[in-house]
């Protein structure tokens, strides 16, 4: 177990590295490189370009910059905001709680109404329930969030005036109901692309578990229904489901920040947007890596509580 | 599939897999579909009366079926329906354009790293690990606001975001086909390692492939419609389905039919071809279908 998991973890920081470097190609790839801002003030002139090219390091070979650079992220060093100033993990971190908030709530939605969704169809294979699910989970996956957004707005907002059109909260209000209020909608439209992916691959575990072998034990020995349900195939059934999580992390990420443009959440994907408009290029890249980060740390997460729960995994 | 097991009269593989096909009729509905919108964006302009430019700023917010206007016109008095078949023009060249650079992209690599493995393949294939641990929403935007945008850079960078599903599907192919007696074969014949690669592991391997292609422009015609929708993909006056949807929200509350349309156009195009690819991975490949 931990040398899978030192093995696990080693490929992790390779990859890392490599997303970095990526990463720090991208920023050397911005109109004027890391100078941009300098670059496109009038007064600056040549001599001025230079001292700070200098003050900076950026005359040094890229390797070296790159070490550097690195470094200087694994510190916490991350930059400042072209905007205004403010250390670019501290801009991060303010915003990250409300992205964080309409993440989990969405999953919480997602996993409870996609597993039911997948189980039944599962255990009622081809009935009208199945067959329904199935292919309203494929319209779900082709609906762009941004669009399905849009018209819960005008149903819910427009139309029927129960759900506010955006925001977080009221302004001069914060209380429990108010901040639900103001969830219901976004949670729902990041949900729907989550549930359908989660009931498409619930439903064939749990195909795939019901045709095992010691399902068909359990039912010869008698075992009620019910139990073999619940104590032998949805407990295998449900293991892969923590890869499924893994996996669905960038996209949970990516709707999120599509969810939030259309509701005017103020979270991470908001201020991704906002700082690519300002051409505020430290931010953009501070949430490049960070989210890149967050699904590297994902995937190695759920690959290692996968190895404690299935111990055949360690092995293979 | 019982009776498909008992019947003894074999049927040429093509034959088998148009016949698996034929009973996806999502599939087939998808196919039709498709074609409509393909006809649709490509001769319907000519068959209207109206410019997809044409600014007619008298007969702004018409609402649909209003005289000569069936989807009505947007804010400048544009005809709703002719921008949405010239930007259908745009949203499905893109989704198959970016489709063709992503695949041939993805087969190389997956080719190579699949075939030659060692150090390259493993040096290529952690490189597509790293970009994908990018969510591509984030990753598009950020190279997006880095070039000048435009149809062709659109189009570059949605494929940029793309090839790294299908290199991973053609690896893993190519990986296990290298080993089988054919490959051996020519290779004994002294066919070159490119000759092996290209004209005999990747053909056999063309079931996937052709099921990744079709999957890979639904989600390339999806991501279009984000990067316009959000202001940096097509640039307006010229229409995609995405950039439709840009002031759509603006007016949500008197004009929302300058929502509906774009968005059903692109739901209709993602959805069939997403049964498409179903469909073909049931009849091409009956062993990867879900079941």
């Amino acid at each position: 177990m931990a040398r899978y998991v030192v093995n696990r973890l080693a490929q992790a920081i390779m990859l890392l590295v490599i997303v970095s470097g990526i990463g720090f190609a991208i920023l050397h790839l911005a109109p004027g490189g890391p100078l941009s801002q300098f670059a496109a003030s009038a007064q600056m002139t040549q001599e001025d370009l230079d001292r700070v090219t200098r003050q900076l390091g950026l005359d040094r070979p890229l390797p070296i910059q790159y070490l550097d650079w690195f470094g200087r992220m694994l510190k916490g060093d991350w930059g400042r905001s072209y905007r205004d100033g403010e250390a670019v993990l501290s801009v991060i971190s303010s915003h990250l709680g409300a992205t964080l908030e309409l993440m989990a709530t969405a999953t919480i939605i997602a996993v409870l109404l996609g597993c039911w969704i997948g189980i039944l169809g599962a255990l009622r294979r081809y009935s009208l329930f199945d067959t329904l699910a199935t292919v309203g989970a494929m319209i779900a996956l082709s609906i762009p969030t941004f669009w399905f957004g849009l018209v819960t707005i005008y149903l819910f907002s427009v139309k029927l005036g129960w759900l506010p059109a955006g925001n977080r909260q009221t302004v001069g209000d914060g209380s429990f109901l108010d901040l639900l209020h103001h969830l219901i909608a976004p949670a729902m439209v990041l949900a729907l692309v989550e549930t359908a992916m989660w009931g498409r691959f619930m439903r064939s575990s749990m195909l795939e578990v019901i045709n095992q072998d010691y399902i068909r034990t359990a039912r010869a020995k008698g075992m009620p229904e019910w139990r073999i349900l619940t104590v032998h195939a949805l407990r295998n059934a449900l293991l892969p489901m923590i890869t499924v999580a893994g996996l669905q992390f960038p996209t949970l990420l990516g709707g999120a920040l599509v969810a939030e443009t259309v509701f005017t959440w103020p979270g991470m994907g908001r201020l991704f947007l906002d700082s690519i408009g300002y051409r505020d290029y430290p931010v953009v890249m501070g949430i490049l890596m960070f989210s890149a980060t967050m699904v590297l740390i994902g995937s190695l997460l759920a690959d290692i509580f996968y190895a404690v729960v299935d111990p055949r995994i360690r092995v293979g | 599939m019982a009776t498909a097991a008992l019947s003894t009269v074999q049927l040429a593989p093509g034959q088998a897999a148009w016949r698996r096909f034929r009973r996806h009729r999502l599939a087939l509905a998808g196919a039709v579909i498709i074609l409509v919108l393909v006809l649709g964006s490509a001769f319907g302009p000519y068959l209207l009366p109206f410019d997809d430019t044409y600014i007619d700023i008298m007969k702004r917010f018409a609402p649909p079926l209003s005289g000569a206007h069936i989807l009505g016109t947007d804010e400048l008095g544009r005809d709703v329906l002719a921008r949405l078949m010239m930007g259908g023009r745009v949203s499905l060249s893109i989704g198959i354009v970016a489709m063709v650079i992503a695949m041939a992209v993805g087969i190389a690599v997956g080719a190579f790293a699949g075939f030659y493995g060692g150090v390259v393949g493993a040096v290529l294939m952690r490189l597509v690990d790293a970009v994908l641990c990018f969510p591509t929403i984030f990753l598009l935007l950020a190279l997006a606001a880095l070039t000048e945008p435009g149809l062709v850079t659109t189009t570059m960078l949605i494929a940029a975001t793309a090839w790294m599903a299908v290199a991973r599907v053609v690896e893993a192919q190519v990986r296990s086909l290298r080993e089988r007696e054919f490959a051996v074969a020519a290779l004994a014949f002294g066919s070159s390692n490119l000759r092996i690669m290209f004209r005999e592991l990747v053909p056999n391997a063309i079931a996937p492939i052709v099921v990744a292609a079709t999957l890979n422009v639904a989600k390339a015609i999806l991501l279009e419609s984000y990067v316009s929708y959000l202001g940096y993909g097509i640039q307006p006056p010229a229409a995609s389905w995405g950039n439709m949807l840009n002031n759509a929200q603006i007016y949500l509350t008197s004009a929302p039919w300058l929502a509906i349309a774009p968005g059903v156009a692109i739901t209709l195009a993602v959805t069939s071809f997403n049964f498409l690819g179903d469909g073909l991975r049931d009849a091409l490949d009956p062993r990867m279908s879900i079941p």
